[in-house]
């Protein structure tokens, strides 16, 4: 190597101040000037500002307020597309997807398990805050909060209906999806919501080519087939389906009596409208659906059970996700290709780190390991819970004397409200027929459902 | 109606049900906070290269999710040695020692090569030309001071959750910092 241009005419004791300086011996001591010359000072640009990061939280809480008084009180479905499409923006667009409440999950998990790992605050309230709302109004977060969920509304145009069939048993996966991502979170080994996220990308306009082709196939499904990554992926609408299910209070699409005239049902592109059941069953079919449901209870721990074991068996391959795991395996392998000399690839520069450090890479792939032996078994036993608790689900009866919207499906976009004939009355756009019930049953209906009410 | 009175009595026990349920998940929400606010911060975190776990693989340039990579390569100017000769300009074997196109290690002639008083050269990168390939940072650390390096521009870094480009890194060089530090710059030489 040519090293002739440079001068090592420079003063031993320039070399002794430099070494001094810099703690170090270096190949070439820095110059003395002479000419009055400047070091430029390395330019460090600061990330985005701590207080914006509060102002994000503080633009959830109002959005999340807004949606609620949107659907329950003021019924309105212009101001949840206005809502939704300032959600778009910001939370999309502008903040390019991340902070997003479907991905903290991950960093909650990550902050339980792994002592080291510093939560910020914001996240933790992200993950929380539109639980909470769940568990009190429903998902007014999917409604209009939530940018996936926006850009999957806004861009639905002729809504195909599912088969019953098919949206219970893809319903299944966004739990699966969401125990996927919980373990390889918590064991510290891969964010895979956010790896795989179809709309994140969408947001950058930039991304693999993979996961921009996924996200645009999604748009394109989401045409046809209502909100498709909500119902059928998403991990976090998995979790606050859950708080629906048992929420303080619910959207009704009828502000007094029900009609029953199916236009909600035919109005609801998500297959969430739920037809009133036959008032009387046969005693023998009642005591078949009473005998089925034992058997499934009974096979519920028979699931878990099982779904543990086969978690367990699957141990290995799984934690090959983790990057330790899989650079120890390749640097044990005896069969490894003998790297090229002179050619340094990123796979060869891996196994060298291998090679400089094996006992530190050794242990920490072991403890990887270690953490998968119990995570996966875990795993295992949560797909054989979410199976059972589904059969479970499929096979209770719920009496229904109206059409009213599944707690937990029910996304709160309130398309279905201005399809009601009653909503219609009560909003003066028709005139009220002359076989209306009397005033004092109205009152009592309305009062059981006060803040979807109108004084 | 009638038929929605009669069904009052189920209506209730499931009620009471979902009550239970519902205050049984919101003291798991308030035992999750208590259980995380010991261990939470105010501040943020953000992703940052190591300079001396960096191995110049030259993933920084393709797997970042930015179409133009976050990862610059920064100089810190009081290591450098100022060669006229610079091993991070200059490929090796060069026909000269001049800014010829042919003579440029960078892909992207991002660094600018300026004369200050004989025999040196002050040499400055110019990030809205740089793709963080490294390339010169392997030249600079492989033959010369090592002041040459690759850092995370928090002017570009989105933070994503988790770093597409720490994902591969075989230097294993890329882990989150504190915001509030949020550089880890070169001050001493290393090779």
């Amino acid at each position: 190597m040519k090293r002739r241009a440079h001068t090592f005419l420079v003063g031993l004791w320039t070399w002794l101040a430099a070494a001094g300086v810099a703690g170090a011996e270096q190949r070439f001591p820095p110059p003395d000037f002479e000419s009055g010359y400047q070091l430029p000072v390395t330019q460090t640009p600061a990330p985005r500002a701590e207080w914006l990061q509060y102002f994000d939280v503080l633009v959830l809480l109002i959005a999340l307020g807004l949606a609620c008084h949107l659907i329950l009180r003021k019924r309105s479905r212009a101001g949840v597309v206005g809502l939704s499409l300032f959600s778009l923006l910001y939370f999309g667009f502008y903040r390019e997807g991340c902070i997003c409440a479907i991905g903290s999950v991950q960093n909650v998990a990550l902050a339980l398990f792994d002592r080291s790992y510093a939560l910020p605050v914001t996240v933790l309230v992200f993950c929380l805050v539109p639980i909470v709302f769940s568990l009190v109004v429903g998902r007014a977060f999917c409604a209009a909060v939530c940018p996936h969920g926006a850009l999957q509304d806004l861009v639905l145009l002729k809504p195909v209906k599912v088969p019953a069939w098919l949206e219970h048993a893809l319903g299944v996966l966004p739990y699966l999806y969401l125990g996927a991502g919980v373990m390889f979170a918590a064991t510290g080994s891969a964010f895979l919501i956010c790896r795989y996220d179809p709309f994140v990308p969408l947001f950058r306009l930039s991304g693999s080519v993979l996961m921009l082709t996924t996200g645009a196939a999604f748009v394109v499904l989401g045409m046809f087939v209502g909100r498709p990554y909500c119902r059928f992926v998403c991990p976090y609408g998995a979790l606050l389906r859950l708080g629906a299910l048992v929420a303080r209070w619910r959207v009704r699409v009828t502000p007094d009596f029900c009609t029953q005239c199916q236009l909600c049902e035919h109005s609801c592109p998500f297959g969430a409208m739920r037809e009133p059941t036959a008032p009387a069953a046969n005693p023998a079919a009642q005591s078949a659906d009473r005998r089925r449901l034992g058997w499934l209870l009974l096979l519920l721990p028979v699931l878990i059970a099982a779904g543990a074991w086969l978690g367990g068996k699957l141990s290995v391959p799984l934690s090959r996700l983790d990057p330790n795991v899989a650079l120890a395996e390749k640097f044990l392998d005896p069969r490894k290709a003998a790297p090229l000399p002179g050619v340094q690839t990123p796979q060869s520069l891996a196994l060298g780190r291998a090679e400089d450090n094996p006992k530190e890479l050794l242990a920490a792939a072991a403890a990887a390991r270690q953490k998968f032996a119990a995570a996966s078994w875990l795993f295992g036993g949560w797909v054989g819970l979410v199976i059972g608790v589904k059969l479970i689900g499929l096979s209770l009866r719920v009496a229904r004397t109206d059409f009213e919207p599944d707690r937990g499906a029910c996304f709160g976009c309130a398309r279905c409200f201005s399809f009601c004939p009653n909503e219609r009355v009560r909003l003066g756009l028709q005139p009220a027929p002359a076989n209306l019930p009397a005033p004092a049953a109205v009152a009592a209906t309305a009062a059981s459902v006060p803040p979807a009410k109108p004084a | 109606m009638a038929a929605g009175l009669s069904q009052e009595e189920p209506v209730n026990r499931r009620q009471f049900l979902r009550g239970g349920l519902r205050v049984a998940a919101m003291t798991g929400v308030g035992a999750l906070v208590g259980a995380l606010a010991g261990r939470s911060a105010t501040d943020g975190t953000v992703w940052q290269i190591d300079p001396a776990r960096c191995l110049r693989c030259g993933q920084c340039a393709t797997e970042c999710v930015l179409e133009q990579s976050a990862v610059k390569c920064v100089h810190t100017h009081a290591i450098c040695g100022y060669c006229e000769l610079c091993t991070g300009y200059f490929v090796p074997d060069p026909n000269a020692l001049n800014t010829g196109a042919e003579n440029q290690l960078c892909p992207t002639a991002a660094i600018r090569r300026k004369y200050v008083e004989d025999p040196y050269y002050e040499y400055t990168i110019d990030e809205n030309l740089c793709i963080g390939c490294g390339k010169c940072v392997e030249g600079c650390n492989r033959f010369g001071n090592g002041s040459l390096y690759l850092q995370i521009r928090h002017d570009r870094c989105l933070n994503c959750n988790e770093c597409s480009i720490a994902r591969v890194c075989p230097g294993d060089a890329i882990h989150r910092v504190p915001a509030r530090h949020p550089y880890l710059l070169k001050t001493t030489v290393s090779h």
